[in-house]
């Protein structure tokens, strides 16, 4: 009989037991750990902070820190007193300045989502048809960019774009122009400065949604008697539509909230509500109201994103 | 089938341009981080003091520095997080609560920054509010904005990656005796492997490349890379931004290069074992 | 004597026998849709025992049943006396070989094989010496370093086979086992495959939707369509015993002639048709009431062609012109006119050599049908 010393024994067990149970409820449960991490994750730090978005938009300004007034009052008598203030949002309707923006965002996001389109495509369907080696370096080239910083990217077109920039030092060398084109801070340089930014966001969905397409389909279309005009047009065009949804969804739903774009190529001359925002923020330090110009861009684009969602979601599944 | 020459001349005409487009902005901007005069497009001869400059600058290192930090933690963070959520969407069939993760999961992919960069920063402040943390915004707090969009990603990666490979091998697994945790680990982790490192590569270049929300949610103090660029660049043009820039597009460009070098080798390989074995 | 020997190859003609899988009226259903409708079925130990049918007739919904992927709506399953029917797959004695054989691509044949035997927690020397042994017998020693894209077809169901027999499983399911392989391949495989189970006495239940793999590989078949057993039985008690005219169109083919019982006794029937005017007999009894509206099927083979008009008229007899001609080398297949414009099948085996390399029966030749009355299968449905 070897004594092993009894020292404490009993909350030795019952700790190890417990270590044990709950080791084993995990390795039961491991799925619901699986999807809580993540989920709690979401809860959290993505849907939590648009409540309180919602809530702030619903309050009046102060100036004090946080520069909101407090929303529940108490009351002597214990009742709690909630202070919905929808001043806000009638503000922001009735200036004409906001109702401008948001018009103009989703102006200059829908004609620049259409100019990738009509740049992209062609792109895509062009590395598609590349013979194997090509289409690897095509398709490096395309991401390429990609991966570098936007912000450096916007960046460059400043340098292109300026009065005494590239493109101007260009055009009065070759005596085209006398003077120098003003193009830096004009709605002209923010279409370039998007198109520049998002075009392989266009690029990369269609190009997966063509390179899955059965190029026998187009042989059959062709034995059958369809031009390359027709087949294009009656063929290929409609099978690559959920890329282009895909890409344009892509493309026009950041775009309208752009801000680095619209300040450092727009200046102060072009409205976009991305800009606004942010100078109601810090500028002005208009906490509520620039909630509330949140919240309804997010309406605004809230049935985009829905049916961006859809596509995604069929295709993961398709 | 062959095209008429007319169209595929289209298609590369096209081609051309469009690549043309994409990078000589950033070529010009290589070109002109070597130019002596401080008015960026006026050249006033071949320099490299720029650089000098760039490398003496305080700033820019503790910029860079914790640009780098929060992109690592980030990236593991995010990766780590949606590969869970990938694995959860596609092979945990219709669990409760399942259409709000998927919309959550896929929203940050299309969200405009600002929203998310406002709204992250009014929850920062709400809890410093209500139980004291945070505390202090900066590291910590951008690190969390960033995981929470980047998990987005790596969990679209994962889920195209999961779709694309049949149930079978882990069915397999199943039958030879494996319960269903051990098949995860056994089975379908190390065949995801290779979209964990995309995600986490691409998880490591978003937050590298991010302005808005950090602005929203940095505090004083911090400042990142792109907060340093975008506060030096909104007044003007700056050659020693300039050789920043090319800095970073030839880091960029070296890796990209280097990926799909490796990336070839290991499908030749793969085509010649495939043709070696015959039966 | 002999009678005790048919009990020990037939087991499922022994009353006294256990069967080692039973299933009882288990049904599964996919929302509104019924894969497989109550089904009953018993297969006995050592028996290489195929589901056969089309694609959708549920027989691959039951084979994954039976593995444990799939639970019953209904009914319950059966393993070695135990119920098994709600046990997770990990936990059965039965092992799969998939249709797309699932080798694990970041393992080497090795440690695929060994994978099972690991995840039982066998002793690590044991496992070396089982997976050592089972590359042997599948003849891939030396292979055992590489990884399954390095391997070809053949080779990758080799492993697949080694990987699910080295858990000396009580049964193993194979899902389309030959489908993937080309024919030479395939002829090879079949053998293989029944001669591995000869040696490890291992009960087979093979899915699959070609005739012939069943035919020769099983020692039972189970007709399947549309989530229901059409017929169970023997290769031989099939083909040539048919239950319906479905069993007797997937299995070879048939010549189906529609007519009405005239005549029917203890030990013979007779069956007239109109169309082709024909009298068939049959040398077997039943209980189908006279006027009954049935088939008589003959099988072609079954079927002689000659060139001489016959002695007498009789039933079981036929005229008809050659409309068709198939050379198969060892044998040829004959498309017959007869009647109004029903054609019939027939096959016959070259046994003439023609030295001037004439046909022994050329098209549009007036031919002379006849068979046993032993060959007439009368079909209620």
């Amino acid at each position: 009989m070897i004594n092993t010393g009894e020292i404490d024994n009993h909350s030795v067990d019952s700790t190890s037991s417990f270590k044990k149970r709950l080791l084993r409820s995990l390795q039961n449960n491991w799925k619901s750990v699986v999807v809580f991490i993540p989920y709690f994750w979401l809860l959290l730090f993505f849907l939590a902070p648009f409540f309180i978005v919602l809530k702030i938009s619903l309050a009046e300004p102060a100036i004090a820190s946080p520069p909101y007034q407090p929303m529940t009052l108490w009351v002597d008598d214990g009742i709690v007193q909630i202070k919905l203030v929808f001043e806000n949002f009638v503000y922001l309707w009735e200036d004409d300045l906001y109702f401008n923006t948001y018009i103009n965002s989703i102006k200059i996001s829908s004609i620049s989502t259409l100019l990738c389109l009509l740049i992209g495509y062609p792109m895509a369907y062009a590395i598609v048809r590349a013979s194997h080696t090509y289409k690897h370096i095509l398709l490096m080239l395309i991401i390429l960019p990609f991966w570098t910083s936007f912000l450096l990217r916007v960046y460059a077109w400043m340098g292109l774009l300026a009065d005494q920039g590239t493109i101007n030092n260009v055009l009065i060398f070759f005596g085209i122009i006398d003077d120098p084109v003003r193009l830096l801070y004009t709605p002209f340089a923010v279409y370039v400065g998007i198109v520049y930014t998002y075009l392989p966001f266009m690029i990369l969905p269609l190009y997966a949604n063509m390179e899955k397409l059965d190029g026998a389909l187009r042989e059959a279309a062709a034995d059958l008697g369809a031009r390359p005009a027709a087949t294009f047009l009656t063929v290929t065009l409609p099978l690559t539509i959920p890329g282009i949804v895909a890409g344009s969804l892509l493309v026009f739903i950041p775009a309208t909230g752009e801000f680095v774009i619209p300040d450092l190529l727009g200046g102060g001359n072009v409205l976009m509500i991305g800009r606004l925002l942010y100078n109601e923020f810090t500028a002005n330090h208009d906490w509520p109201v620039a909630s509330a110009v949140a919240i309804v861009l997010l309406i605004v684009l809230v049935l985009p994103m829905m049916l961006y969602q859809y596509v995604q979601g069929k295709e993961v599944e398709g | 089938m062959r095209d008429s020459g007319k169209r595929s001349r289209f298609l590369i005409t096209v081609t051309c341009f469009g690549m043309a487009f994409l990078y000589i902005p950033m070529i010009l901007l290589i070109i002109y981080s070597f130019n002596y005069s401080k008015l960026v497009p006026v050249w006033g001869g071949f320099s490299v003091r720029w650089y000098g400059v760039l490398f003496e600058s305080e700033d820019v290192w503790n910029a860079v520095g914790l640009s780098l930090k929060i992109a690592l933690v980030n990236a593991s963070f995010a990766t780590l997080l949606g590969t869970l959520a990938g694995l959860a969407l596609v092979r945990f069939g219709n669990f409760k609560g399942r259409t709000l993760f998927s919309g959550m999961i896929s929203a940050p992919l299309v969200m405009p920054e600002v929203i998310t960069g406002l709204s992250l920063l009014l929850l920062f402040i709400f809890l410093g509010d209500l139980i004291g943390w945070p505390e202090k915004r900066g590291f910590t707090t951008i690190t969390i904005a960033h995981i929470t969009f980047s998990m987005a990603y790596v969990a679209v990666i994962i889920q195209s990656r999961l779709a694309g490979m049949s149930q079978d091998l882990e069915e397999a697994a199943q039958d030879l005796g494996a319960k269903p945790f051990r098949v995860m680990t056994d089975i379908t982790m190390p065949l995801i492997a290779p979209g964990m490192l995309a995600g986490w590569l691409l998880s490591f270049t978003l937050s590298l490349d991010d302005l808005i929300i950090a602005t929203f949610v940095s505090g004083p103090g911090a400042t990142t890379m792109p907060m340093l660029i975008y506060s030096r660049v909104r007044l003007g043009l700056r050659p020693d931004i300039n050789a920043l820039a090319t800095i970073i597009i030839v880091t960029v460009a070296i890796g990209v290069l280097l990926a799909g070098w490796i990336m070839f080798r290991q499908q030749k390989r793969r085509e010649l074992e495939l043709a070696m074995s015959g039966d | 004597m002999s009678h005790q020997a048919n009990l020990v190859d037939r087991p499922w003609m022994d009353s006294d026998a256990q069967p080692f899988i039973k299933v009882q009226s288990v049904s599964k259903h996919f929302g509104d849709f019924t894969a497989v409708d109550s089904v009953d079925l018993e297969i006995y130990k050592g028996e290489l025992f195929s589901l056969l049918g089309g694609s959708g007739c549920g027989k691959t919904t039951l084979l994954r049943m039976l593995a444990g992927f799939e639970t019953p709506s209904s009914g319950s399953i059966y393993i070695d006396g135990v119920d098994m029917t709600n046990v997770p797959p990990y936990e059965r004695p039965v092992n799969m070989m998939f249709q797309s054989y699932a080798l694990f691509p970041h393992m080497t044949v090795e440690k695929n094989v060994a994978y099972g035997l690991q995840r039982d927690g066998i002793e690590k020397s044991e496992i070396t010496r089982r997976v050592d042994e089972m590359l042997a017998m599948v003849e891939l020693t030396q292979f055992a370093k590489r990884k399954p894209h390095q391997l070809s077809g053949g080779q990758k169901q080799r492993v697949a086979l080694a990987r699910s027999l080295v858990k000396q499983p009580k049964v193993l399911l194979l899902d389309e086992p030959l489908a993937a392989l080309d024919k030479r391949l395939r002829e090879n495989t079949q053998f293989e495959l029944m001669n591995i189970q000869d040696k490890l006495g291992v009960t087979f239940i093979v899915v699959t939707h070609d005739q012939e793999e069943a035919m020769t590989l099983s020692t039972r078949i189970a007709m399947m369509d549309a989530g229901r057993f059409m017929q169970v039985g023997t290769p031989t008690e099939i083909y040539e015993f048919p239950e319906s005219r479905l069993v007797a169109n997937f299995i070879g083919s048939a010549n189906m002639f529609e007519g009405r019982v005239t005549e029917h006794g203890q030990d013979h029937m007779v069956v007239e048709c109109k169309q082709p005017e024909c009298e068939f007999y049959a040398d077997h009894g039943s209980a189908i009431q006279e006027g009954s509206k049935v088939w008589a099927a003959v099988r072609p083979e079954k079927i002689r062609i000659s060139g001489t008009p016959p002695e007498s008229a009789a039933p079981n007899q036929m005229k008809g012109i050659i409309d068709d001609i198939g050379y198969l080398g060892k044998l040829s297949t004959y498309r017959v006119r007869v009647g109004d414009n029903t054609l019939i099948e027939i096959t016959a085996s070259n046994q003439s050599r023609p030295r001037d390399g004439s046909l022994v029966h050329d098209w549009e030749d007036e031919i002379y049908l006849s068979w046993d009355a032993s060959s007439v299968v009368v079909l209620t449905k």
